[in-house]
This record gives structure tokens, sequence and C-alpha cells, in this order.
């Protein structure tokens, strides 16, 4: 068998899987029988594609196969288990409302999947299996659980989705906005699960990145009038962009030190147009503003070109529809280039995050900038006890080093 | 269709509500009853007397054991209970939500075992 036909095979895998189940889900209301079918049909391809070759369109023949395999299995089971089938079935009789929201599949599914009557790491787990198409070892993997426990999880899930009738539809439009809110949630949840492991080694965990990128692509073409999906989308290709100026030698480097020469342009491109599309639509939200926050940074030629009144006009904003500690110390960091150090630290000191090691590293460096060595040690002690993060602790321990006695 | 017991769940170190207090909580609480009844979902509901009126009764052995007190001390109880028929979870949790904001109780939202 030629590499490239595997290469080949992987991709269609990929691309396809979600469309391929959800459309059995939604014809066999379950998502067992779905799976099943799925892998049969992959099976299949592997056995009929390298002398017959790839059919011109594969999503279709998997999905045709697939449903093939179903019936066939429904029909063996249907004598002895019946009641069994009829009452997994989940049939929605209601009509789609029109909310600028494209009929399909995959997305019923996701919003099954991001479900709020699931548990929020079994939401992320199972929008990674049905609609990212990856195995429960790698999930397992990515999340740093055993297999047992993710396979667990997971079933789990889907014993509640049947159980409970947890319906397999778009939500109606007065709940679109709060449901919508859930499934970005799980979106950018496994962005950060692998943007925030810094070991570049860790392919898996790599993995998510892309993946939540992909979902964030996905969601764009099916809700193409929210403009939230649009900011989460920018967001995150504005900080994938900057990822290979983030790490070097095992240290994490901070933005202001970056070689902004090792972005990628061509994402920040991206990124930078979709936040005007945005701005154009003029229905700022929590993602939006975030995205628009990466866009000032990433507009900066150097770090010493950045418009911070922009940006602490933004987290006046973010505070606005989020106010959250995280997103107070954020701006205070803004405040700190705009008002200097001292008016920051005061801001930082009002906030009760005492666990949270960004408020202490943002402290010792505010310390630091003032000359008060001793106290800037303490707080980068406290800074390097709160993360595990190795990139991290290796950049907050020569900070460290570096200060001199008061 | 499918049919949910929604359960209030009461915790007996609050204080009980003043006369004044309790009497909007049962007049919403009978407008919600109604609605339920007109929409045609409902089955049955009741409000059930405090836990110190429970008896646990246990016939798994030989002899059917009669003992005073509720199954297993909990920090909540049950106190009180709807069965509702709806579509799907999204049509129960709407009512449950309703129910709950009505009676002024935490409310647990679980499925039958289907037929």
């Amino acid at each position: 068998m030629p590499e490239d036909f595997e290469a080949a095979l992987s991709r269609i895998h990929r691309e396809e899987y979600a469309a391929v189940v959800a459309s059995l889900v939604r014809r066999f209301g379950s998502i067992d029988i779905a799976e099943d079918a799925a892998s049969e049909a992959l099976v299949a391809a592997l056995e009929h594609w390298p002398t017959a070759g790839i059919p011109p369109n594969p999503g279709g023949w998997l999905t045709t196969t697939a449903t093939r395999k179903a019936i066939d299995k429904i029909r063996r089971e249907s004598n002895r288990d019946t009641k069994h089938q009829q009452a997994a079935m989940i049939i929605d009789p209601t009509p789609p409302e029109d909310s600028g929201v494209v009929d399909d599949d995959r997305l019923r599914l996701l919003f099954t999947c991001c479900h709020p009557a699931l548990a929020p790491e079994a939401r992320v787990a199972l929008t990674l299996k049905l609609i990212g198409g990856l195995t429960v070892e790698e999930i397992a993997a990515a999340f740093l659980v055993p297999d047992t426990t993710m396979a667990q999880r997971i079933t789990r899930a889907k014993r509640k989705i049947s159980d409970a009738h947890i319906p397999y539809r778009v939500p109606q439009a007065a709940d679109l906005p709060a449901r919508l809110g859930g499934v970005l949630a799980v979106v950018y949840l496994i962005f950060n699960e692998g943007y925030l492991s810094s070991s570049s080694a860790d392919s898996i965990r790599d993995d998510l990145c892309p993946e939540a990128i992909r979902l964030a692509r996905l969601l764009r073409a099916l809700i193409p009038t929210e403009p939230e999906v649009t900011g989460l989308l920018a967001l995150m290709l504005l900080t994938v962009a900057r990822r290979p100026a983030r790490v070097a030698g095992g240290e994490l480097i901070t933005l202001g030190e970056q070689d902004r020469g090792r972005w990628d342009r061509s994402l920040i491109e991206e990124g930078h147009a979709l936040v005007h599309e945005c701005l154009a639509i003029n229905r700022p939200g929590h993602y939006q503003l975030l995205a628009a926050i990466n866009a000032v940074h990433t507009d900066a030629p150097a770090a010493s070109d950045t418009d911070w009144s922009q940006i602490a006009a933004l987290y006046d904003q973010l505070y606005a529809v989020s106010p959250t500690p995280v997103v107070a110390l954020n701006r205070a960091v803004a405040i700190a280039e705009l008002d200097g150090p001292v008016v920051a630290l005061a801001a930082v000191d009002r906030l009760e995050l005492t666990t949270y090691h960004a408020r202490h590293a943002t402290r010792a460096d505010l310390l630091r900038r003032l000359g008060r060595s001793s106290e800037a040690a303490a707080a980068y002690d406290s800074a390097i006890a709160a993360t595990d993060n190795p990139a991290e602790r290796a950049y907050l321990t020569r900070r460290r080093g570096q200060l001199t006695a008061d | 269709m499918p049919q949910y017991l929604l359960s209030v769940a009461i915790d007996p170190t609050d204080a009980a509500p003043s006369p004044e207090d309790i009497q909007p909580i049962y007049e919403a609480v009978d407008a919600f009853n109604d609605k339920v009844r007109e929409s045609g979902k409902w089955v049955f509901a009741g409000g059930l007397e405090g836990i110190e009126a429970a008896t646990i009764v246990d016939a798994t052995g030989s002899e059917p054991i009669v003992t005073d007190g509720p199954f297993a001390e909990a920090k909540e109880y049950l106190g009180g209970f709807w069965i509702i028929e709806a579509a799907d979870l999204d049509e129960a949790l709407v009512w449950a939500k309703e129910g709950s904001a009505a009676c002024r109780g935490r409310v647990e939202v679980r499925p039958f075992q289907s037929a």
C-alpha cells in the first residue's frame, strides 16, 4: 500500500468522520450504532480503496456504506430487541426555526455533545471523539488520564444522552446564544489544553490547537451570523500565530521579549481580517474583545509600539461583559504601561487571586520595576510555587535571579 | 413520551419560611401546577411531610423490619416532586426551571426508565 494512500485515508477520516457519524445519529437516533457503523465503513474503505481507488466523493461513500452496515445490524438485532431499538430513537418532531443557522447534522451533534446537562469534562471528550474523530486513547493522552478513565467518561456521557433523552437538535432561537456560549467554551477549553501545555515534544497535546481551530472554522461555516464564533476563531489564530516565539530553550518568553519575526504572519493577517469583520457587525462579546486585544498586540512591529491605551480601553469593555479578577489582572498590566507600576500594583493588590500564579508573576514584575527587590523575590517565589509549567518556572527563576539587592 | 421526576430538595437546617413568606410560594406553585395540567404534561405531583414522619420498612430479609426515620443521614431531603411528561430533556429542563422558581427550591430532573 503506498504511503500517500495512508495519508489520504487519515485526512479523509479527520475531515469526514463527523459528517458520517452525525448523519447516522440523526437517522438511527443512537450514537453507538452510528459510531460502530462508521468504523465498519472505514474498515471497508481500507479494504476496497487500495484496489478500486479512492472514490470521487469519499464522504458520501463512507456515509452510504455506514448506513448500509447500520441497517444490516439493526435487522439482525431487530427480532430479539425491537423494544430497545424503539426506545433508543430520539426523534425531533419540531420543524427547525430560521435562526441564521445552517441545518447541519454535525451542528446538531455538536450541541448534543456540549449539552449543559453533561459534565464539562464529558462535553470536551465527546466533542473530540464524535466531531473531532479522535480515538479514546488519543483523548486520554491529551488530557493526561488513563485510557480506562476516559473510556468510562465517554460511555457514561453517551448513556446519559440516551437515558435522559438529551435531544439531538440545534436549540431554538431563544436558547441559542446561551447554548452556543457552551459550545464555544468547549472549543476554547480544547485550544487552551493544547496551548498551555508548552512541552513541544508532546505532539498529541499540540494537536489540540489545530483541532480546536478546525472546530471553530466548522462552526463559523455553519453559524455565519454569530460574531462570537468569528471572534473565537480570530482569538485562537492570533494566539497560535505567536506560538513559535513563545518558548525558547525550555523557557517561556513573555510577549514583550518575543522575537516578532518568528510570528506566523499569514495567521495574523487572517486573524486581523476576522477582527475587522467583527467590528463591522458591532455586537461585541467576550471572545471578540479578547481577539481585538490580541489584534492590537500583533499589530505592533515592536513591543514598544504597542497601543496600550487601546488595550486598556478594550479591557474596560471586556470587564463590562466579563467582570472577573483575571480580566482585572490583565487590565492592570496595560495600566502599568500607561500610568506606571505604582498605579498598577495598587490595582493588582486589590484582587482576590491568591493562588493564581499570573497574579504573583505580575506583582513580582511590578515590584521589580519599582526597585523593591526583596518583595519582588518573595512574589517570584509565590509565582513559582503556584505553577507546574516547566517553561514558566524556568522564566520566573531566571527573572528572580536577576534581581539586584535593595 | 418520556416521563421525568422533578424532585425538590429541602435542607432541614434552613429556617422554615414565615406564613407571610410561604403564601406567595404556595400561590406560585399552584399557578405552575395549573400550567402543567393545561399543557397536558401533568402526571402527578405532591408535597411531602418532613423526614421526622418517615418510616423505613425492610422486607429483604426473612422477617420484615420496621424502623423509625429516613433512609440515611443526608444534608438534603426530598420535599416534594412533580412527575411530568416531556418530549426530551430540554423540555423537562424548561419545566424544571419554572418549577424551581415557583417553589424557590433546587430541582433535580431524572428520567424514568423507558417501558
